[in-house]
C-alpha cells in the first residue's frame, strides 16, 4: 500500500481514440491490486485493470485539457486517461509503475487473491488436472513405457517434473548417463504417446529433451542407447526422427559452446530434421512490431499490410505450425517416433510438441484437453512462465511471447477447422490473460520444483476449475463430437494465405467494451433454447428430415 | 457466320479432366455453341461438368507427344485442365473455345437460347422500377415526382426511362442540366433516407471546362434538392487535383461560388485499368501456394485490392455520416458516374437502409443502382483476371461491390438476410450467365436487343418459387439501425470465399456453414413455426460504428 500516493482522482476522462464522442468521465481509484475507473454516468460502469497485467505506463506532455496517461496491458488492452491535474497524473504514474513491477513472488496477486473457497475445496481444485490420469488415458504405463523415479526430488533434472515416463528398456544407468549428456539434464522423455486406432496400429511417440552436449566431437553411449530405446519402443518403425526446432545455423553455433545436435553417424537409425523456429529474442521483437501495427492510429491498408509483413510475426507462427505438422505427420502417417528438442527444450520444444498433440489428438481440442495439454507440455516440463511473461521485475531479455504463439497456432487452426474445437476464441484469449495476470498460482514460477518450494498449492488457487465452471462462456457452438472435423488427425494447410492477423488478440488496443454481433453467441443461445425446448417437448415425436442427397449434374455457369 | 461453323470437332473421347483437389476423370468432351460439356464414362451415376463458354477467360495449349493439353481458366477463377488425345482435335477444340467464348453480338449469347421448362418468357421482367421505388417511398410524394423525360433515352442514353426529380424542377430544366453533365447523366435521386427524408443523388461530372462554364438549371436543380435547408454535400470521387485536371478535358466540378449551399468533399478512388490490374495481381498471388508469408503479404499489399475495398467502404461511410448523422443530402459523382458513383451510393444504402438488406431488397438495389442506372456490364466484365487480351474497358467494380458487401456481412453477421453464397453466385453470373440480367451496357441497349422479351431474369429466378436455402443467412435478425462497418484495415480481410474458392481452404468453411444451418434448423423444428420469428431477437443491441464486431466465427 505504501506505493499508493493518491488513492482517488476525480473527473478523469477515459478516452476512446477511435470514437472520441464515446469518451467518458469518471473517478479513478487505485487499490493495492487494481486500477479502477468508475464512470460518472448513471450506470456507474466500472473498468478494472489488474496491476500485474500492466505492461507499461506512459505520460504525455500536459496540455490545456489535462495530463494524458496511457496504460498498456500485457493482454494488449490500452487505456487512455486524461487527468485534470498534472500532480495527480504524476502520482498515478509513479504508483502504477511500482505496483506493476513486483520484485518478489510474495507480492504477486495470487497470494492475496481470495475467492472464498474453503481449504478442502482449494485442495480439490488443485487436483482437477491429473497428469498421471492423462498418461494413463494415453495408455501409459504399458509394456513398452513406464514411469521412472529417477527424478525423485528433482535430483536428475531440477526443471523437469518428478515423474518421468521413459522406455522400459532404458536402464537406470542409461537414464542418468543420458541426463548428464543433455543441457541442464533435460534428458529425452515421453511427451505424447499415439495409439493409432486405424488398421496401421502405429504406436509412435513424441519425446522431448534439450540439446545434447556434443560440442564438436563428444558422444555418450548412454544417450545413444536412450534414443535407441525410444526408437525400439515403436516396434514397427526402423528409424526415428530427431526434430531440432532451431535454424540449423543456430544449432551449429551451439557446438562452439559444447552443445549442439546429434551426430547422425553416432546415433544409429536417426534422421535429423531442422525446422527453423527463431529464438526468443527474435520473437519478442517481432511481437513488438506487431503490437505497434495494431496501435497505428489511422493506417492505410498498405501501412497495415506492410507493417504486418515487416513484423515477420505470421512467418514465425507458420514456422511453429510447420514444426507441429511435420511431427504429427511423422507420428500419424509414417508411424515414426520423434524426439523434439531445441536448446533448453522449454520454449520451441514445448510449442512444437503441443501443436503436434493438438493436431494428433481430438482430446486436446476440447476445453478440458487443452488445459491438460498446457499443464503437461508447458507447466510440468518447466516452461519458464515467470521469466517469459515478466511476472517479476527481471531481465527483459528473458521475456518472450512463446505461449502467445502456441495459443495463436491453435487460433489459426480454428480458422481452418471451425468445427474441430470445443472451445472458442474467447477461451484462448482468457488463457492468454491468465498466463500474464498472476491471479492464480498455476503459472507462477519457472518449474515444478520452484512451485513446490513456493507452496503454491497451499497459498494460491488453481485457475482450471474456475475456467471449467464457466465453460459455457467458452464453447464453440459448431463443435459436435461426431463431426468429421472433430475426429482423427487434423491436416491443416500451411499455405501463406491461410495465416491471418489475430484481430481478437492484437486489435484490442482501442476497443471500448461495446456490443458485438457475435454469431457464436447467437448460435449458442439458439442451441441452449433448442435444448430447453427439447426437454419440454420430450414426449413429442421428432420427424427426421432428409437432405436431398442426389446430385447428378454439376452445373457450372 | 453461324455459331456452329466455329466447331470443327464437336466430340472427343478419352479426354482426361483435372480439377483442383479432385481425382482426374476420363470421359467425353463435347463443344456446343455455348457450352463445354464433359461427362465421365461410367454408365451409372454419370457425372457431368457443364461450362458456359462465356465463362472461359483464357486458355493455354500445350502439346505433349501426340496429344495436347488445354488449360482452361474461367472468369469465376476456376482452373481446369483437359488432356485431349490427338493434336488436331486439341487445336480444333481450342480454336472453338477461343471463338465462341468471346462473342460480340448480344443476341448470339446464351441467355437468348436458354429455355428451361420451369420458366416462361413474356411475363413481367425484373423486380423493381423507378416508379415502384417512388410508390413505396411515401416520404418522396410531397416534394418529388417521377419524370419520364428520358422515355426514348434521348436525354441520357445510359439512364433508365424514368427518374425521380424534385417537383419544382420541370423537364426543360432537366434537359439543360443533362447537357451540362457528362454523358447526360444529370443529378437524379438514388435514395431517400427513411429516418429523416435526406436523399442521396448521383450524377456524372459537370462540364465546366477550362473557362468555368456554368449552368443555371443545374444549379437550380441542386438547389431544389436541398429545398431551403442550409447545406448539402457533394462527394466527389476524385482527388481535388484530378477534378481540377478534368477541366482541361471539358469536365470539372461544382464550384463553391455557383453552388453556394453545397460543400464539396474530395475522396480519391482508383478506377478502370488500375482496379482491373489489382484483380489480376491478387488472383495471381492467390494461385501460387508456394509463396512465403512475407512474399504473400507483400503481393497482397501490392495488388492494392484491399485498398480499393477500404476506400469504397470509407467513402460510403462518409456518405452515411452526412445523411444519417448530420442530416444532410448528398450528391455523389466521379467522372462518368457509372462506376465508383454506383459503388458508393449502393454501399451507402446497404449501410443505411434495412430494406436493402433482405434478399429481395438487395437484388432490387442492384437492379436499380447498377442495371437500370447504366453500369456498362458488358464492357466492364468482358474479361476477368486471367485474360491476356489487351484490356479495353474492363473493370471489376461490381466484384469490388460484392467484396465490400461481404466485408459488411462479415462484420454484421446477423444483419443481412442473404448469405455469402448469394454474393458468390452473383460474382459468377455477372461474367457468364444463363440469364439476360447482366447483358448490355444500359437499358437502352437492352431494349434494342430485346433482352426483356427473349431472355429470363436472374433476379426473378433467384426468388422463385422459394429462395434457395443456401442463399439465406440462417442467423438473420433484422435491425432498423445503420450498420456502420469498421474500415480500420485490420477489420478488412481477404474475401477467401471468392479468391480461395477453388482451394482446399474452402472445404472446411463449407462444412462449418452446414453446421450452422443444422443447428438453426434443429432449433426451428423444435420451436415450431409459430415461435421461429421472435426467438433470435435477444442478441441485437445497438450497433455501434467502428467497433470490433466479430472475429469469433469469421467463416459463417
Amino acid at each position: 500500500m505504501e506505493h499508493i500516493r493518491t488513492p482517488k482522482v476525480e473527473n478523469v476522462r477515459m478516452i476512446d481514440r477511435l470514437t472520441p464522442r464515446k469518451s467518458t468521465v469518471g473517478t479513478l481509484y487505485l487499490s493495492s491490486t487494481h486500477t479502477i475507473f468508475v464512470e460518472n454516468s448513471e450506470a456507474h460502469k466500472e473498468t478494472w485493470v489488474l496491476h500485474s497485467l500492466v505492461y507499461n505506463v506512459e505520460r504525455l506532455p500536459t496540455n490545456s485539457s489535462g495530463s494524458p496517461l496511457i496504460i498498456r496491458c500485457k493482454n494488449f488492452h490500452v487505456y487512455r486517461l486524461l487527468i485534470p491535474q498534472e500532480k495527480d497524473c504524476l502520482d498515478v504514474l509513479a504508483s502504477l509503475t511500482q505496483l506493476s513491477c513486483p520484485e518478489r513472488y510474495g507480492e504477486l496477486f495470487c497470494f492475496s487473491f481470495n475467492p472464498n473457497l474453503d481449504k478442502e475445496l482449494r485442495e480439490k481444485a488443485w487436483g482437477f488436472i491429473n497428469l498421471k490420469a492423462e498418461f494413463s488415458r494415453m495408455g501409459i504405463p504399458c509394456n513398452l513405457w513406464h514411469v521412472t523415479a529417477a527424478n525423485h526430488e528433482y535430483r536428475l533434472c531440477d526443471t523437469y517434473p518428478s515423474e518421468l515416463f521413459v522406455p522400459k528398456s532404458a536402464s537406470p544407468a542409461v537414464i542418468v548417463g543420458s541426463a548428464k549428456f543433455r543441457s541442464r539434464g533435460r534428458l529425452p522423455v515421453l511427451s505424447y504417446f499415439h495409439r493409432d486406432t486405424s488398421p496401421n496400429l502405429f504406436i509412435a511417440s513424441i519425446c522431448r529433451s534439450s540439446q545434447p552436449l556434443t560440442g564438436f566431437s563428444a558422444r555418450s553411449s548412454d544417450d545413444e542407447q536412450m534414443l535407441q530405446a525410444i526408437m525400439k519402443s515403436n516396434p514397427v518403425s526402423e528409424f526415428m526422427y530427431v526434430v531440432d526446432t532451431r535454424p540449423k545455423l543456430n544449432a551449429m553455433a551451439n557446438r562452439a559452446a559444447g552443445k549442439g545436435y546429434e551426430n547422425e553417424d553416432h546415433y544409429t537409425n536417426i534422421k535429423l530434421q531442422f525446422i527453423g523456429i527463431e529464438n526468443i529474442h527474435v520473437m519478442r521483437n517481432s511481437q513488438q512490431k506487431l503490437i505497434d501495427v495494431g496501435e497505428l492510429a489511422a493506417p492505410s491498408m498498405s501501412d497495415f499490410l506492410w507493417g504486418l509483413e515487416n513484423s515477420g510475426w505470421l512467418k514465425h507462427i507458420k514456422a511453429v505450425l510447420d514444426a507441429g505438422v511435420f511431427i504429427a505427420k511423422a507420428v500419424a502417417e509414417d508411424g515414426v517416433s520423434v524426439l523434439v528438442h531445441c536448446s533448453d527444450g522449454w520454449d520451441r520444444t514445448a510449442q512444437a510438441c503441443s501443436v503436434a498433440s493438438v493436431l494428433l489428438d481430438p482430446y486436446y481440442r476440447t476445453i478440458k484437453g487443452l488445459m491438460v495439454l498446457i499443464e503437461k507440455d508447458w507447466v510440468s516440463f518447466g516452461h519458464k512462465f515467470s521469466h517469459r511473461y515478466a511476472h517479476l521485475d527481471g531481465d527483459p531479455k528473458e521475456v518472450s511471447p512463446v505461449m502467445d504463439q502456441f495459443l495463436e497456432c491453435v487460433w489459426q487452426l480454428m480458422q481452418q477447422f471451425p468445427c474441430a474445437f470445443e472451445f472458442s476464441e474467447r477461451f484462448l484469449i482468457q488463457l492468454h490473460t491468465h498466463i500474464y495476470s498472476c491471479q492464480h498460482g498455476n503459472f507462477i514460477g519457472n518449474c515444478q520444483k520452484e512451485r513446490r518450494d513456493l507452496r503454491l498449492q497451499e497459498r494460491t488457487h488453481s485457475l482450471w476449475p474456475h475456467l471449467w465452471e464457466n465453460r459455457a462462456e467458452y464453447t464453440n457452438p459448431l463443435y459436435r463430437t461426431d463431426h468429421s472435423q472433430t475426429q482423427g488427425v487434423l491436416k491443416p494447410l500451411t499455405t501463406a494465405y491461410c495465416f491471418k492477423f489475430w484481430k481478437g488478440m492484437y486489435g484490442r488496443a482501442e476497443k471500448s467494451v461495446a456490443s458485438h454481433q457475435s454469431p457464436a453467441d447467437c448460435l449458442n443461445a439458439v442451441r441452449e433454447e433448442s435444448q430447453q425446448l427439447e426437454e419440454e417437448l420430450s414426449s413429442h415425436q421428432e420427424v427426421p428430415r432428409e437432405m436431398d442427397a442426389g446430385q447428378g449434374i454439376h452445373m457450372h455457369a | 457466320m453461324e455459331l456452329s461453323e466455329h466447331i470443327k470437332t464437336a466430340n472427343v473421347e478419352d479426354v482426361t479432366l483435372r480439377r483442383p483437389f479432385h481425382p482426374a476423370l476420363r470421359g467425353t468432351l463435347c463443344v456446343t455453341s455455348h457450352h463445354l460439356l464433359f461427362s465421365d464414362r461410367k454408365d451409372e451415376a454419370s457425372w457431368q461438368l457443364l461450362i458456359l463458354l462465356k465463362n472461359i477467360d483464357a486458355i493455354e495449349k500445350r502439346a505433349v507427344g501426340s496429344s495436347g493439353t488445354i488449360t482452361i481458366k474461367c472468369k469465376d477463377l476456376l482452373v481446369l485442365q483437359l488432356e485431349i488425345p490427338g493434336m488436331e482435335e486439341c487445336l480444333n477444340i481450342a480454336s472453338s473455345i477461343e471463338a465462341l467464348s468471346s462473342l460480340e453480338s448480344v443476341t448470339e449469347m446464351y441467355p437468348f437460347f436458354y429455355r428451361p421448362s420451369h420458366l416462361t418468357l413474356n411475363g413481367p421482367w425484373g423486380l423493381s422500377s423507378t416508379e415502384q421505388y417512388y410508390k413505396q417511398t411515401e416520404r418522396l410524394w410531397d416534394r418529388w415526382r417521377v419524370s419520364t423525360l428520358n422515355s426514348d433515352y434521348s436525354v441520357c442514353p445510359s439512364y433508365p426511362s424514368a427518374v425521380i426529380m424534385p417537383r419544382e424542377v420541370d423537364d426543360d430544366k432537366l434537359i439543360r442540366s443533362a447537357r451540362f453533365r457528362q454523358g447526360g447523366r444529370f443529378p437524379v435521386l438514388s435514395y431517400c433516407h427513411h429516418r429523416n427524408g435526406m436523399v442521396i443523388m448521383r450524377s456524372s461530372q459537370p462540364l465546366t471546362g477550362a473557362n468555368k462554364k456554368r449552368c443555371k438549371e443545374d444549379e437550380l436543380l441542386l438547389q431544389a434538392v436541398i429545398d431551403g435547408s442550409e447545406l448539402g454535400y457533394i462527394i466527389d470521387l476524385r482527388s481535388a487535383q484530378q477534378a481540377q485536371q478534368a477541366r482541361m478535358t471539358g469536365g470539372g466540378f461544382e464550384s463553391k461560388s455557383f453552388y453556394s449551399h453545397w460543400k464539396r468533399i474530395h475522396r480519391h478512388h482508383e478506377r478502370g485499368k488500375v482496379v482491373q490490374e489489382s484483380l489480376i495481381k491478387l488472383v495471381e498471388a492467390c494461385s501460387d501456394p508456394s509463396h512465403s508469408v512475407d512474399r504473400w503479404l507483400s503481393k497482397l499489399e501490392n495488388s492494392k485490392w484491399l485498398s480499393h475495398v477500404h476506400s469504397a467502404l470509407s467513402t460510403a461511410g462518409l456518405v452515411v455520416e452526412c445523411v444519417e448523422r448530420d442530416g444532410h443530402s448528398v450528391l455523389v459523382h466521379g467522372s462518368e458516374g457509372t462506376d465508383n458513383t454506383l459503388l458508393v451510393s449502393s454501399l451507402a444504402q446497404l449501410i443505411l437502409d434495412p430494406a436493402s438488406r433482405t434478399v429481395t431488397g438487395f437484388l432490387c438495389l442492384l437492379e436499380r443502382e447498377w442495371i437500370q442506372a447504366g453500369h456498362p456490364f458488358q464492357q466492364r466484365c468482358a474479361h476477368s483476371a486471367y485474360s491476356h487480351a489487351r484490356l479495353k474497358q474492363e473493370c471489376p467494380i461490381f466484384l469490388l461491390l460484392l467484396d465490400c458487401v461481404w466485408q459488411v456481412w462479415r462484420q454484421f453477421p446477423l444483419a443481412l438476410e442473404f448469405s455469402e453464397a448469394l454474393l458468390l453466385r452473383l460474382a459468377q453470373e455477372v461474367y457468364a450467365s444463363n440469364y439476360g440480367t447482366f447483358l448490355c451496357n444500359s437499358e437502352q441497349e437492352r431494349c434494342a436487343a430485346g433482352v426483356k422479351e427473349n431472355t429470363h431474369c436472374l433476379f426473378q429466378s433467384l426468388l422463385r418459387p422459394d429462395i434457395e436455402e443456401q442463399y439465406l443467412n440462417p442467423l438473420y435478425e433484422p435491425t432498423d439501425l445503420a450498420i456502420w462497418p469498421s474500415v480500420h484495415p485490420q477489420s478488412l480481410q481477404l474475401w477467401t470465399g471468392l479468391f480461395l474458392r477453388w482451394t482446399e481452404y474452402a472445404q472446411n468453411m463449407e462444412e462449418a456453414r452446414e453446421e450452422v444451418w443444422s443447428i438453426v434448423k434443429e432449433h426451428h423444428e423444435q420451436a415450431g413455426p409459430d415461435r421461429t420469428n421472435n426467438t433470435l431477437s435477444t442478441h441485437c443491441d445497438t450497433l455501434t460504428p467502428f467497433e470490433n464486431l466479430m472475429d469469433e466465427l469469421t467463416i459463417l
